[in-house]
């Protein structure tokens, strides 16, 4: 039988994997993106499962919001990863440094 | 069930009408020459000037949609402050943008939807409509801090904003959901209702810590704040200035509808969240400006320490905490607009006088503004009689009435702190010597000149006269 905490464990581990692939990763901006969208799907996840085992679809209804707004999120932010290749020829987060103090 | 009818439309009748104007402005503007711009310039002008003109005809305490959209004194002053702070960014930053080639379409448009997106936020009566708003501000400002496809500051700054932007939205969604599970509803009302009636508040408290983080985070509080400084650097100028002012608005508007409206019933909790994340946004802004070269910089660390200030407000969870705290998002919207505005104007085509070097003998080359200025950076120090004093003084007032007096030491302390920096820039204005002694050429934006001076001295004015602003803002959390 799998309960409500077993679906809320699911989405903490999706979302502390996202937190760590957006603090530990130091390679690629486009990683980054994709934790971001991760962390997203933890977060529907959590409304889904919660929607489900307390009867409420007001839930379900927020996650279709969430998806549509994580859809044009990942749309500007590939356009601003578009801008900063052309400007820096370079996606390596550890090379995005320029401003410091 | 509640039902949804048409008569729930009146009530957003200046969302309707900003939500259309947009769209209009987006394609007429596809129409215009580019020596027509100024036509895309007025009409955005006029629009926030009709937008604001139907939000005090409707005037009054309004629910619309089944309680998702409230209509209350609190939003209705906030609303105005933002559309007046975005109208003073309007006109700071058109030759500015103009001498960059930046002058499109493009700018306003994405200006507006985060206007549309703050008067959301403020007005939010759900979980779902917070989240909207608050979506449609940051996307429209990541869009904007990118305005300069060519800048490689302007693309890295836009990074950065993003993804802790997102991680700021994501953490805030976390906390919303677990808010959600803790007591089965979206909608604000209900949540208070289930807040203050909660026993075993465990899941609900583990919600309210990721509220506050993205709350912080979106405030740019320390330790949140990493993100801020290179935003406002990055940042083409005249797009810093609209981030700097008109969302901190917003963002009152956000806390208190989460914090207070929402999760009310687990204030002592989130006060002493507030109380820490206040502290050390006063300690890290504060200390961190004094070793800023950059006047963007330095301001943007100085935004740290208000937000510290602002906070102050907040701990104190009582009507005439969150009055003083209105009170000073007002005020530092006020100060922000004209100190970037300030850089706006020395900055000519080819030239950014964004070093606080830039200034230097400014009273030689042009002693108005070098007056101007120095009002500013004296308000933001918090100089009695000015503005930003009065608002320094409630918020302090605020945390002594709730028993943090040992938090309102820290403020005063750290005001002094602030002192210093702000006055630096006063006194490279007056006794140093200008690099380039020639009279500052007056820019040819004369309605700027006039608007940048009545808003300085709009912060003397309402210094001196602060009793009816304050009553406004008491008399929107029903203190009369």
């Amino acid at each position: 039988m799998i309960t409500l905490a077993h679906y809320i464990v699911l989405g903490a581990i999706l979302f502390c994997i996202s937190v760590a692939g957006i603090f530990i990763n130091r390679k690629n901006v486009v990683v980054l993106l994709m934790a971001i969208e991760l962390m997203l799907l933890a977060v529907n996840m959590n409304f889904v499962a919660f929607s489900r085992f307390l009867g409420d679809p007001s839930g379900q209804v927020f996650v279709f919001f969430i998806l549509t707004v994580a859809a044009a999120e990942t749309a500007i932010g590939l356009a601003i990863l578009v801008v900063l290749f052309r400007n820096r020829s370079t996606i390596n987060v550890a090379e995005i440094d320029s401003m410091k103090g | 069930m509640t039902t949804i009818s048409l008569t729930d439309l009146y009530t957003l009748i200046p969302e309707s009408f900003l939500t259309l104007a947009i769209c209009f402005i987006l394609l007429f503007d596809q129409f215009l020459k580019p020596a027509q711009r100024n036509v895309t310039h007025y009409l955005s002008i006029a629009t926030l000037a009709v937008t604001a003109w139907l939000v005090t005809r409707h005037y009054g305490d309004a629910t619309a949609f089944g309680g998702m959209f409230v209509h209350d004194g609190i939003a209705d002053a906030l609303k105005l402050f933002v559309l007046l702070t975005t109208a003073l960014v309007f006109v700071y930053a058109r030759s500015y943008l103009a001498d960059r080639g930046l002058y499109v379409g493009e700018y306003y448009v994405l200006c507006l939807f985060a206007v549309l997106g703050m008067m959301f936020l403020v007005s939010a009566g759900s979980l779902v409509i917070v989240y909207l708003g608050l979506e449609l501000l940051a996307l429209s400002s990541y869009a904007l801090v990118a305005l300069n496809r060519d800048s490689p500051l302007s693309s890295e700054g836009a990074m950065k904003y993003f993804v802790l932007g997102a991680l700021a939205s994501g953490m805030l969604l976390y906390g919303m959901s677990m808010v959600y599970g803790a007591t089965g509803t979206l909608d604000l009302n209900k949540i208070h209702a289930a807040s203050v009636a909660a026993t075993q508040p465990t899941l609900l408290l583990f919600g309210v810590v990721f509220i506050v983080v993205g709350i912080a985070f979106k405030f740019g509080a320390a330790p949140f704040h990493m993100w801020l400084p290179d935003v406002y650097q990055g940042a083409p100028t005249a797009v810093t200035v609209f981030i700097g002012s008109a969302p901190k608005l917003a963002a009152f508007g956000m806390a208190y509808r989460l914090l207070e409206s929402g999760l009310g019933g687990a204030g002592p909790h989130w006060q002493q969240m507030l109380a820490a994340l206040a502290v050390a946004s006063l300690a890290i802004g504060n200390i961190a400006a004094i070793m800023q070269s950059n006047l963007k910089r330095m301001l943007a660390y100085s935004t740290i320490s208000h937000v510290g200030f602002l906070f102050l407000g907040l701990v104190n969870g009582a009507p005439s905490g969150y009055a003083a705290a209105m009170f000073y998002a007002i005020s530092y919207a006020l100060m922000a607009a004209v100190a970037f505005g300030m850089i706006l104007l020395l900055s000519r085509a080819g030239f950014e006088a964004e070093e606080i070097e830039d200034f230097k003998g400014l009273n030689q080359r042009a002693p108005w503004y070098a007056f101007l200025m120095s009002l500013t950076m004296f308000s933001l120090a918090g100089v009695p009689p000015l503005f930003g004093f009065f608002g320094k003084l409630l918020v302090l007032k605020a945390a002594v009435d709730s028993g943090h007096v040992w938090l309102a030491i820290v403020g005063a302390v750290f005001a002094i702190v602030g002192i210093y920096y702000y006055l630096r820039v006063v006194k490279v204005m007056y006794f140093d010597d200008a690099d380039d002694a020639t009279p500052l050429a007056a820019p040819s934006d004369a309605p700027m000149r006039w608007v940048i001076s009545v808003n300085a001295l709009a912060l003397l004015v309402l210094g001196l006269t602060w009793g009816p602003l304050y009553a406004w803002c008491a008399r929107s959390f029903g203190i009369s």
